[in-house]
């Protein structure tokens, strides 16, 4: 059995290395797909036999991106995109793009016209109006609509019982992820809050069943050893992604532990499982319906700040970190009245700005800091 | 005294229908009615077959930025810690929600809210916030952007759905009952409205253009919120009755020649739109293609085909519907050249803006350029910036114009 530390240095390497992943899988025979966030039905892809390959951007300077987007784009979008003008995601067989915030609607003609219909798009529509009976059946309908392009791509018939079977496949990974995370929020001295990020990321790249037997047996390590005192912080974390190597560094340097989280890479995959239906089509629909704490999400009554705030109170957290994607308007909006949800509960929160394109983090370095000192003296 | 001598121009009667549907919200507020707020896209043939009043904060935003007070709005809203990256409507409007005052436009405070995410999807985010802050109940019809050209049955069906749902919502909290003759009789003179609007846009192709080309942006507002009523209806008929009779005898309401004829893509800088006007005028550009030609015009002969229109509004389509809208805006419209308004505040409409302007130069063979501006938050806007982008598509136009004259 592998050391805790050795299948964390291999999730490390996974996450750190996507492209090796994806050349694995190709030379195993394999077609793959690029998934976009958020909630695109990659399951769907799964049931087809192919590999669902995640596009989180990437830590560089994107330049060509900048013939399509303007400056003040996300740079995840920006990063996506310029990986595909570099041809680092050639072997993809398409890629799903989803219409949920107003940068992504741009994304799928950016990409046709500059990288070309060598990798085609997938345009993928949810509704925005997901508890209702309607909104299920349209998303249901669209999912169906993108079966339909995935089967031509794989070449194959795609049965009811391929895609039940997939969603249980993810449905185990998130089952497994959720218990890695309640077991590393009790290891902090063991699994460093760059561990963590990776070994959760590294599933968007991996088999998701391969990545269960790793995620469960590091699980199983960390239930094994004693409860060790943590001396240092311990901050939920939420936004869209938390994976820049610096600012996970600065935490570590910080002794800032994740208590838990609510970052759309992260737990927004893992935390709600698919229902299980006659139509797999439909349960996969239905879960958009359930799942909160996200801002793409439609949330009238900004569920996501409730549930922060509790998320916070029971994993006994110092503090909450908000890594703050910019040029994200659904983030920035949010911010506001889910800030103000936790000054109401008494609970200390931090934006910091981030952006894949950044070089320098010494202002994250410094606020965090502060943050901590503040934290520290409460 | 002559009938034609008492009657109103056209614009004279819009400003004041304009002005009355703003009164009749407040009247309404006062009244004890229930007043919502609403999205300008918004299928406003439910409010107005309800008899519902509604006020449009958009509409807001852009008069706040046209008036000068958009910065210090804008400004207020950052204070609050919403982010400068944000909308600037949006922020204008939150400001408005802080403060409760604003000194160049107040609306009615709302007991409901209307949104509808055609347009773009920051409104979802923006009313979301209002619903938690002023705790007032919020109704989202989700019309998801096109992936092809046309609207698939499966998004009629979920519009539609919502549509019914928005009304028995409705009916429950204003206590008024959907009478759907009266909707069918809304829907008919909205038809009209569109069409007396389309007509009066369409003068645009002539030559000279009857009428300067920033009107659009006045007249828009009521082709906006009053597009339901018979007044509207009537309102731009007389408008297009209007520009017939000086396209017919090659009269025009722009100041000077026109000697060159653009399309001006993207919304207005209202908080400069005196310089940015004053700038095209001065060198005898006139405005004669614009998206809010077709914006606003929502045609249909039944409720699955409306619910199709909503689809169809600029920025819910595809990118190759939306590029050959503005190709056949301007080719029908004689353009010159065209100018891309790269709008800080819109992430949708810039975030193809780039590959937009490519295509569209290579499909009208147009001259093209580009300027960063903001709907309303001025301090985005350069107008130096904006004076040698002009200039420099005057030297290609006059140079094409040189060449085609064979000189």
């Amino acid at each position: 059995m592998s050391t805790i530390r050795e299948l964390l240095d291999e999730l490390q390497r996974v996450s750190g290395n996507p492209r090796a992943q994806l050349d694995a899988a190709l030379e195993q025979g394999k077609k793959a797909v690029g998934v976009l966030p958020y909630f695109c039905p990659e399951e769907l892809v799964y049931a087809a036999g192919m590999r669902p390959f995640g596009l989180w951007g990437a830590e560089m300077q994107a330049n060509e991106s900048k013939r399509y987007y303007p400056a003040f784009i996300c740079s995840l979008l920006h990063t996506a995109l310029e990986l595909g003008l570099r041809g680092a995601l050639n072997g993809l067989s398409a890629i799903m793009v989803p219409i949920c915030c107003d940068s992504l609607k741009g994304f799928g003609a950016n990409w046709k016209y500059g990288v070309g219909e060598t990798i085609p798009v997938i345009d993928v529509a949810w509704a925005e109006n997901r508890k209702i009976a309607a909104g299920a059946e349209f998303t249901r309908s669209q999912f169906r609509k993108v079966l339909g392009r995935l089967e031509e791509i794989a070449g194959r018939r795609v049965s009811d019982a391929d895609i039940t079977a997939a969603v249980a496949v993810y449905n185990e990974n998130r089952k497994a992820l959720r218990a890695f995370s309640a077991a590393a929020a009790k290891h902090p001295e063991t699994v460093s809050p760059a561990d963590r990020c990776a070994a959760i990321k590294a599933g968007y790249f991996m088999d998701r069943a391969e990545h269960t037997k790793k995620i469960a047996s590091l699980t199983e390590a960390l239930n094994a050893l004693p409860e060790q005192p943590w001396k240092g912080l311990r901050v939920v974390t939420t936004g869209i992604l938390a994976d820049s190597p610096a600012l996970l560094q600065i935490l570590a340097d910080n002794h800032i532990a994740i208590a838990g989280d609510q970052i759309a890479q992260e737990s927004a995959f893992f935390r709600t499982e698919t229902p299980v239906t006659a139509d797999p089509v439909l349960g996969m629909a239905q879960r958009l319906g359930l799942v909160e704490g996200c801002s793409v999400l439609f949330d009238p009554g900004k569920q996501r700040g409730r549930e922060l705030v509790q998320m916070a109170k029971d994993a006994k957290a110092d503090g909450i970190l908000w890594v703050m994607t910019k040029f994200c308007d659904p983030e920035e909006y949010d911010y506001v009245p889910v800030k103000r949800m936790a000054d109401a509960a008494g609970i200390p929160l931090l934006a910091v700005e981030v952006d894949q394109q950044m070089v320098n983090y010494e202002q994250a370095r410094s606020a965090v800091e502060a943050f901590a000192e503040v934290l520290r003296s409460d | 005294m002559t009938e034609s001598e008492e009657k109103k121009p056209a614009k004279i009667v819009l400003r004041e229908l304009q002005d009355r549907i703003a009164q009749d919200a407040w009247d309404a507020k006062r009244r004890g009615e229930k007043v919502g707020w609403c999205a300008s896209n918004f299928p406003q043939e439910i409010t107005t077959a309800m008899g519902i009043p509604v006020v449009y904060p958009e509409n807001m935003g852009a008069a706040v930025g046209a008036k000068g007070g958009g910065q210090r709005m804008c400004e207020h809203a950052e204070g609050m810690g919403y982010s400068n990256d944000l909308c600037s409507y949006s922020r204008i409007n939150f400001a408005y929600t802080d403060l409760k005052r604003c000194e160049e436009l107040e609306i009615p405070f709302p007991d409901f809210l209307l949104c509808c995410n055609n347009i773009c999807n920051c409104m979802i985010k923006w009313y979301e916030n209002l619903a938690l802050a002023l705790d007032v109940p919020l109704i989202l019809i989700d019309i998801p952007h096109l992936d092809a050209v046309t609207c698939d049955a499966d998004r009629v069906k979920y519009i539609r759905a919502q549509f019914d749902d928005c009304i028995a919502q409705l009916e429950a909290i204003t206590g008024k009952k959907m009478d759907y003759d009266r909707l069918k009789e809304v829907m008919d003179v909205s038809q009209r409205s569109s069409r007396a609007w389309l007509r009066a846009v369409g003068y645009m192709s002539a030559e000279p253009s009857p009428f300067s080309g920033f009107d659009i942006f006045n007249n828009m507002a009521v082709a906006c919120v009053g597009r339901g009523t018979v007044e509207a209806a009537e309102a731009f008929e007389q408008l297009a009755d209007e520009y017939e009779a000086l396209a017919k005898d090659g009269k025009s309401t722009f100041k000077g020649e026109e000697k060159y004829r653009i399309l001006f893509e993207g919304i207005a800088c209202w908080s400069n739109l005196k310089f940015t006007y004053k700038t095209l005028q001065s060198r005898g550009i006139n405005l004669t293609a614009s998206i809010y030609g077709p914006a606003f015009s929502f045609l249909y002969g039944s409720l699955d085909e409306l619910m199709a229109a909503y689809s169809y509004v600029p920025n819910s389509n595809c990118f190759e519907r939306e590029l050959q809208l503005r190709v056949d805006d301007a080719i029908r419209n004689k353009v010159d050249g065209a100018i891309f308004h790269m709008n800080r505040s819109c992430k949708h409409w810039s975030g193809n803006l780039y590959e937009m302007e490519r295509q569209f130069r290579e499909k009208t063979g147009v001259p093209t350029v580009a300027f960063d501006g903001d709907q309303s938050d001025p301090r985005c806007f350069s107008e130096a910036q904006y004076e040698t982008r002009i200039d420099a598509l005057v030297e290609l136009m006059e140079e094409n114009k040189r060449k085609e004259g064979g000189a």
